[in-house]
């Protein structure tokens, strides 16, 4: 701590770079957040059937979300090593406080009910997980032993099987993917990733028949053949494919888009949000969103290998790929290449929990950015 | 374990993360790659499917329905109406989940069974997205518990159709007939196109001679709807054009007088124009109410119509086929003196029967009770006291091949191309015909059964009228016909090639003869003429429904009503000036003079009085 506080006085002296670093912030990251996030409402406006109180819950959300990336980007890195077992102590017990208090829809138990406010802990976790695994290895050897990659294992199975039992299929996936990506990251060894490998793919089968619920397996089925159950199952598919399609090149036009206007594409505003936007703005509003994103993913990579600390490098690394994920996801499952499962496209989607989960960890992005530099002779 | 971190090699970390997530962002370069492909897909290389797709999900094609044309009797009294009627309608497509709207509609407002029932019956045969009605007649009320709860009513839409009302009910049933639902067998005929969004089809009657005309054309409404199929705006329509009003012959009075006249009878009137050939009045009793079959009729009601005796779905005017019996005796006197096989000096002596060589059994005379009509009877004698042994040797010196061939000039044996779907031909029966249907030839007592309107021949009433309406205007060929106008447009009339050229003094004899039957004191139909200030020109006849044999005297207090003698009655009036002419048969009533003959009188009195009304009426407007 002394000497972290020393370095900081030492570095603040000079340019704008550093004047920004004094207020923690990373100005190039908090620009295209900026960006993003306009976009998203100007789509989300046009999505919810241009309804304002939508678009002021989420701009007062973004708001909040970004008051809590500042917030955690003033505490230094080693703070949130340090502390991330907590987090993740107080996810875990959320989660399992869900199980049995829980409140949920359409079958799903998903929330806590806080009297203010509802609270998705399972959206906690998926900052949650890669912070305690980064921070269990960041104090490891590199390429993680064989008794380390088990408690990594532990560490993230057991969050991910209570999410399942939710059920939230998506999110749980999710969570594995960003402790996965973090043991990834960390240099896991090649063999370890094989024997990973083959176990998934042995694990495939008796996940179907034994986890999988119905309809969780017909979103699977459904994405093989939608044409089978137009009115069912497949209508989600087909309506947003459709909505993309006949978006074209440039698009029908803000607030014109006539499946997403007229009711026929599904979750316009939350889930499916980026095919409203296809429709309206067409391939090239996808482009200029996946170009954002792209500026957005880079200066994230590079906040990464500029990291000072072995936890600043993998958490960085992985809540960016985790990020990349989100996207990916999305964008293949309203598009017809993924099953459908409950991912939202960050920034852009309706949703309140996961806008502030997000922040959290874009602050904790921020925090590794404007962390005061070591001795750089050592490179 | 020891603090790992103070062994660890701070560069060698460096390398190993920046190494792996190089190969992420590698694997994240090719996915996003895969993923911009399938929108470069989607939105470029498949953009018209799509764009097609979008389209044909907003935009719906929705026929406007034309409203049926209407129809009028010759004094512009409405006959055929088109009433709104609200009905609830359900697109299967677009209601999630069917037997939970079903509740909750009838939570809302009364649902038969039968509702029910017949709905699940047209599910079955319904187009995908079709609007498939569950209740008809919708109340005020129930519309606007409908309109209230709409938003619990996804797939469900109240609109508003027009539905055939006929005002008079079962007075004009039979003549303009009625509409019905389309049928299965008919949706395999119909022009799909012209009827869409129209569910009824003329089934019988006017109603179905003029389909096409009453039909209009379908217009069509580009509507762009939701997912839900709900109607958002209405984005382009081309409107129908209603289908064309027609203006009948018909005088309601008159069919109104007749139609009374017939009640608790069995029977058929035809009244005709004589110089136009219009029909005045056309009644069939018993009758039914049309309006019964527009909406889809009961089973148990249509059973009741089906299955009664009386056969009030028969319409006897132009498909019941009778004997004519006597009333055919002017037009074979008239046929005789025409090819003068016989002249109206020419006389016989009746004595109450006909004996021919080498047939044992004697024709008898109707009136044989009485010992015959006597001495030197003459063709007039022989109508107006209706003498058979006249028409039985008259017959013979004519022959069957001259009666049948002038009998088709007067209509008989053939359809008389009256504007109404259905009509029968009867039969004018002759060597050929006999040949044909019978297989045996023509022997000169079928000739003699045939003189006085019995044996083989049959006649519609309507062939009747016509008959009467041609001897009445001296051998103008009228052919009958229901519609004047056609949205005021005259309707040509058809005229049969040959008018028939017969001798004035022949027409005037028979006329006279005709106007004896009603006004000389031995004529059969002298009962009518009390009171009467203008002439009528009649015939009275008699059919057997069963044959009596030679040796059995007819009583029709030993037999069922069933089997009593049709009485028939033609006649035209006034009997100097023909206007009117009507034929006109009462089922089992017995004798012409006294069941068939008051009607004719009513209704004939009833077409003096309209007439000399309208006079006043118009003289006064002038």
């Amino acid at each position: 701590m002394h000497r972290d506080d020393f370095v900081r006085r030492m570095q603040s002296p000079g340019g704008d770079k550093q004047s920004g670093r004094s207020l923690h912030i990373d100005l190039p990251l908090l620009v295209m957040l900026i960006l993003v996030c306009c976009a998203g409402l100007v789509v989300l406006y046009s999505a919810s059937g241009q309804n304002m109180f939508y678009v002021k819950r989420q701009a007062l959300l973004m708001l909040v979300g970004f008051g809590v990336m500042f917030g955690v980007a003033q505490f230094p890195v080693r703070f949130w090593e340090r502390w991330s077992f907590l987090l993740y102590g107080v996810g875990l017990m959320s989660l399992l406080a869900v199980l049995f208090f829980g409140v949920g829809a359409k079958g799903a138990q998903r929330w806590l009910d806080l009297g203010f406010t509802r609270f998705q802990p399972s959206e906690l976790m998926k900052v949650a997980v890669p912070m305690m695994v980064s921070a269990y290895l960041g104090k490891r050897y590199i390429p993680p032993a064989f008794g380390h990659v088990l408690m990594v294992l532990a560490i993230t199975v057991i969050p991910v099987i209570l999410v399942v039992r939710q059920p939230d299929l998506g999110t749980a996936l999710l969570i594995l993917a960003s402790g996965f990506f973090v043991i990834f990251l960390a240099g896991l060894r090649k063999r370890y990733l094989l024997s990973a490998f083959l176990l998934v793919m042995a694990a495939i089968p008796t996940f179907w028949l034994f986890v999988m619920r119905d309809y969780q397996k017909q979103r699977v089925l459904t994405l093989l053949s939608p044409e089978d159950d137009k009115l069912g199952a497949g209508w989600n598919i087909i309506q947003s494919t459709t909505a993309i399609g006949s978006g074209g090149w440039s698009g029908k036009g803000w607030t014109l888009g006539t499946q997403s206007q007229l009711n026929f594409l599904p979750e316009s505003h939350t889930d499916f949000i980026i095919a409203v936007l296809a429709e309206e703005f067409g391939l090239m509003g996808v482009l200029a969103l996946c170009t954002l994103y792209t500026l957005l993913i880079s200066r994230c990579i590079m906040i990464a290998l500029n990291s000072q600390s072995q936890f600043g490098r993998m958490i960085a690394g992985s809540l960016t790929l985790t990020f990349l994920t989100y996207v990916f996801v999305n964008m293949s499952m309203v598009s017809g290449i993924l099953p459908v499962v409950g991912v939202p496209l960050p920034f852009i989607s309706y949703g309140g929990t996961a806008i502030v989960t997000l922040f959290l960890g874009f602050g904790i992005l921020m925090a590794i950015s404007t962390e005061p530099k070591r001795i750089r002779t050592t490179l | 374990m020891i603090n790992d971190a103070a062994f660890s090699d701070p560069a060698r970390e460096r390398k190993i993360f920046a190494s792996r997530l190089l190969i992420s962002i590698f694997l994240a370069f090719v996915l996003g790659i895969v993923v911009i492909a399938r929108y470069v897909d989607l939105q470029l290389t498949r953009y018209q499917d799509f764009a097609t797709h979008a389209d044909n999900n907003r935009v719906h094609v929705r026929p406007a329905p034309p409203s049926r044309g209407l129809i009028y009797d010759r004094n512009g009294e409405l006959l055929a109406d088109n009433r709104p009627t609200y009905i609830l309608t359900i697109v299967r497509e677009r209601s999630d989940n069917l037997s939970e709207l079903l509740d909750t509609i009838s939570s809302l407002i009364e649902i038969s069974d039968n509702d029910i029932k017949r709905f699940e019956k047209r599910l079955t045969r319904r187009k995908p997205y079709e609007q498939t009605p569950l209740k008809y007649d919708l109340t005020e009320q129930e519309r606007g518990v409908l309109a209230v709860n709409g938003y619990l009513l996804d797939g469900a839409e109240v609109s508003a159709r027009l539905m055939r009302f006929y005002p008079d009910g079962e007075l004009f049933g039979h003549a303009i007939g009625y509409v019905g639902r389309i049928n299965e067998r008919e949706s395999q005929t119909i022009d799909g196109i012209k009827y869409s969004g129209t569910d009824s089809i003329g089934k019988i009657g006017l109603e179905k001679f003029y389909e096409s005309q009453l039909l209009g054309e379908v217009g069509t409404e580009h509507v762009e709807t939701n997912a839900r199929g709900r109607v958002m705006r209405i984005l382009d329509n081309k409107d129908p054009v209603p289908g064309s009003n027609l203006t009948l012959y018909l005088d309601s009075r008159l069919q109104r007088v007749a139609h009374k006249a017939f009640e608790g009878e069995r029977g058929a009137l035809v009244a005709i124009d004589v110089k136009t050939g219009g029909i005045l009045a056309i009644v069939s009793a018993p009758g039914y109410d049309p309006n019964l079959f527009v909406s889809g009729i009961t089973q148990k009601n249509y059973d009741a119509l089906l299955h009664s005796p009386d056969r009030p779905l028969f319409d006897r005017t132009i498909r019941g086929q009778y004997p004519p019996g006597s009333t055919i005796k002017p037009l074979f006197g008239l046929i005789g003196l025409h090819s003068k096989t016989i002249s109206m000096d020419y006389v016989i002596d009746d004595p109450g029967y006909f004996i021919m060589e080498g047939i044992e059994r004697p024709w008898r005379d109707h009136n044989s009770k009485r010992g015959g009509h006597g001495k030197g009877v003459d063709l007039a004698e022989a109508i107006i006291e209706s003498c058979d042994v006249f028409f039985y040797k008259m017959s013979i010196k004519t022959g069957i091949d001259l009666l049948s061939r002038y009998s088709k000039q007067f209509g008989l044996g053939q359809i008389t191309g009256i504007d109404m779907p259905g009509e029968r031909s009867g039969i004018m029966p002759s060597r050929v015909w006999k040949k044909g249907a019978r297989g045996q030839s023509w022997f000169n007592g079928d000739t003699i059964n045939t003189s006085i309107g019995q044996g083989f021949m049959l006649a519609t009433p309507l062939q009747l009228a016509v008959m009467t309406a041609r001897i009445a205007s001296r051998g103008n060929a009228v052919v009958p016909k229901i519609v004047k106008s056609i949205n005021g447009i005259a309707v040509a009339r058809d005229e049969i090639s040959e008018p028939i050229n017969i001798n004035e003094e022949h027409w005037d004899y028979i006329h006279k003869a005709m106007s004896d039957v009603v006004h000389s004191t031995k004529g059969t139909a002298k009962g009518i003429s009390r009171g009467l200030s203008y002439k009528i020109a009649g015939k009275t006849g008699t059919a057997q429904v069963i044959s009596i044999s030679a040796e059995e005297e007819y009583d029709s207090s030993k037999i069922d009503k069933s089997q009593w003698d049709h009485a028939l009655f033609v006649a035209f009036a006034p009997a100097d000036d023909p206007q009117i002419a009507i034929g006109l048969i009462v089922e089992n009533g017995e004798h012409g003079s006294s069941a068939a003959a008051p009607i004719a009188r009513m209704v004939m009195d009833m077409y003096m009085k309209s007439k000399a009304g309208s006079h006043q009426s118009s003289g006064g407007a002038n």
